[in-house]
């Protein structure tokens, strides 16, 4: 069994079997509370699935705070059960979603680019064609920051459709993760996909006070 | 079933900039790993919360490995997992949080979340040559996030907030003191060291909410923002005679005016409510001349002073382990999962989220 669990756009937990099989699928919307929900959702889909021997983690992009809860338990909670983690971009998992939502109607996907909130005036996007032979989204650019406005001028230019999500599938996080694993491939380092460094500016002089 | 006599528990702390991993066997110390970001944040003059939350996440899981191999356990043999949910920087305070419950399910163990404040007091019963902690007691916790007065009647049940800072943090105008004197971060150390050739009665800097029209609604609050501004000045119009400034006396001063307010409220606190205990925590307890003015006046009143060794007076795990050890051996259940951080979490709530369908730990 692989448990996923993503908290780059609400909070989704899900298990799955090594193919693919769902076992366990639950989400909150709300787009904060990640802390709040994710104990018991993790349980319910802990619970409803046998052990886990992987765990598959969205690394973002997202808002970084709620990002971290689901980091962080999915790294503590795999340290609890001694198995590995295998971090996948979030991206991926809704592309992967996407994908396979349209092979099964028969639609041509063409290529397209996967696009999130990332807060302060800006997108963030990562562009898609296809699957490649291990079932995996091929993907052209890795996850980028667009201001809004200049987000559909450069989709034009790189000949994507747009496809907005609000959500993150974790079953497709998971999915993501094992299709990974049976073709030995990799698809995000350990880092989260924060795109961003941290606000802050380095210490400057005193202000004066009289 | 969690047993209640001398549980094993590890406990989570990130409401700082340190990431606490501890594991105490009920009050015996097996573990105490402290991973700081105090470097990172140096060149910014404080703790910024999102570099603080970026190194809680990468250091958790390293830090509670180390902790496990120190107190020579299995994850498998915890009978509790405790986590601070509050108060904090909100941020990091999530990242434990989010830590703590994936432990907890991983292992189907319980789960304890409690105060980061009534932690601090619960170091103390780690103290193996201190004996039993006698209630009540009079508590005054210094850092650089915090600076307040407990009453303290009952760790796990009874913990009142008498005062605390309005504005900054004691261990935070050490901070923008040593700014002011182009000293670098953190402050505490480096105004000791400042402090160390200086005269403490070269200047009469303020004593923030002492004057006699304070005692009636602010009598065991703090404030530090007028002290700061009054060293501002005061070197400002130092530095406009050309002479250097006195570094040293100042320092020295300023140091004087913390440690004497800090001492002055805690003692008064222990007269007027007949509790002749006093108990020292948080990091700013390093600073030894808080430490030396209140044993000494302590003293003097026929007050007794107990201080938590120094590294478990900073913000660490352990203290939060031995808090959730306490809870689980007075009987109480577990918290639910469905806490968050709670950034201005009360003293009062000693545990968050206890659930009333929990199974009790067995006598
Ligand atoms: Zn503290």
């Amino acid at each position: 069994m692989i448990l996923g669990i993503d908290t780059s756009l609400g909070t989704a937990v899900a298990a799955i079997t090594r193919d693919g099989e769902v076992l366990a699928d639950e989400q909150s919307a709300n787009p904060l509370g990640h802390a709040e929900v994710i104990g018991d959702l993790l349980r319910r889909v802990s619970s409803a699935a046998p052990a886990p021997t992987h765990v598959a983690v969205g690394m973002g992009p997202g808002p970084f705070t709620g990002l971290r809860v689901g980091i962080a338990t999915a790294r503590v909670f795999a340290l609890g059960k001694g198995v590995p983690v295998v971090p996948v971009p979030s991206h991926d998992g809704i592309a992967l979603g996407v994908l396979l939502a349209d092979a099964l109607t028969g639609t041509e996907t063409g290529r397209f680019a996967v696009v999130t909130d990332a807060r302060r005036r800006e997108f963030a996007f990562s562009v898609y064609d296809g699957l490649d032979d291990d079932g995996l989204p091929v993907r052209l650019s890795d996850a980028a920051l667009s201001p809004r406005d200049g987000l559909d001028a450069r989709l034009d230019e790189a000949g994507a459709r747009r496809y907005d999500a609000t959500s993150v599938s974790a079953a497709m996080i998971a999915l993501a993760a094992a299709r990974a694993l049976d073709a030995g491939r990799t698809l995000a380092d350990g880092e989260p996909l924060y795109l961003r460094s941290p606000d802050v500016v380095a210490a400057h002089a005193p202000k004066r006070v009289s | 079933m969690v047993l209640m006599d001398a549980p094993l528990v590890l406990g989570i702390e990130t409401s700082c900039d340190e990431t606490g991993i501890g594991i105490v066997r009920g009050r015996t110390l097996l573990s105490n790993t402290i991973a700081s970001s105090m470097d990172e944040h140096a060149r910014y003059g404080g703790v910024v919360p999102e570099v603080a939350a970026r190194a809680h996440l990468e250091a958790l899981q390293p830090s509670i490995d180390a902790a496990l191999a120190e107190a020579g356990v299995a994850l498998a043999d915890l009978d509790a997992v405790a986590v601070t949910s509050g108060p904090g920087l909100a941020g990091a305070l999530m990242v434990g949080v989010g830590a703590a419950k994936g432990l907890a399910v991983a292992l189907d163990k319980p789960l304890y979340a409690v105060n980061h404040l009534v932690g601090h007091i619960a170091a103390d019963i780690l103290d193996a040559e201190a004996g039993e902690l006698e209630y009540p007691t009079v508590a005054l916790l210094v850092s650089g996030g915090h600076t307040s007065l407990l009453l303290v009647r009952d760790l796990t049940s009874d913990v009142e907030l008498l005062g605390e800072t309005m504005d900054d943090a004691a261990g935070e105008a050490f901070d923008k003191v040593a700014r002011l004197l182009t000293l670098p971060y953190p402050g505490g150390p480096e105004i000791d060291r400042a402090a160390a050739t200086g005269d403490p009665t070269a200047i009469r800097f303020p004593r923030g909410l002492s004057r006699a029209s304070d005692m009636a609604s602010h009598r065991y609050d703090f404030s530090f923002s007028g002290l700061k501004t009054a060293v501002a000045r005061w070197v400002e119009q130092h530095e406009a005679t050309g002479e250097p400034v006195p570094v040293a006396d100042v320092a020295a001063s300023f140091r004087e005016a913390v440690v004497d307010v800090l001492v002055t409220k805690a003692l008064d606190a222990c007269a007027r409510y007949g509790v002749p205990r006093l108990l020292l925590g948080g990091g700013v307890i390093a600073n030894k001349r808080l430490r030396d003015v209140a044993l000494e006046r302590a003293a003097a009143a026929g007050v007794s002073v107990r201080i938590p060794p120094l590294r478990l007076c900073t913000d660490n795990g352990a203290m939060i382990a031995a808090l959730a050890a306490e809870l689980i051996a007075s009987g109480r259940r577990p918290s639910t999962l469905a806490f968050g951080a709670d950034s201005t979490l009360p003293v009062t709530e000693i545990q968050v989220a206890e659930d009333p369908d929990a199974e009790a730990p067995a006598p």
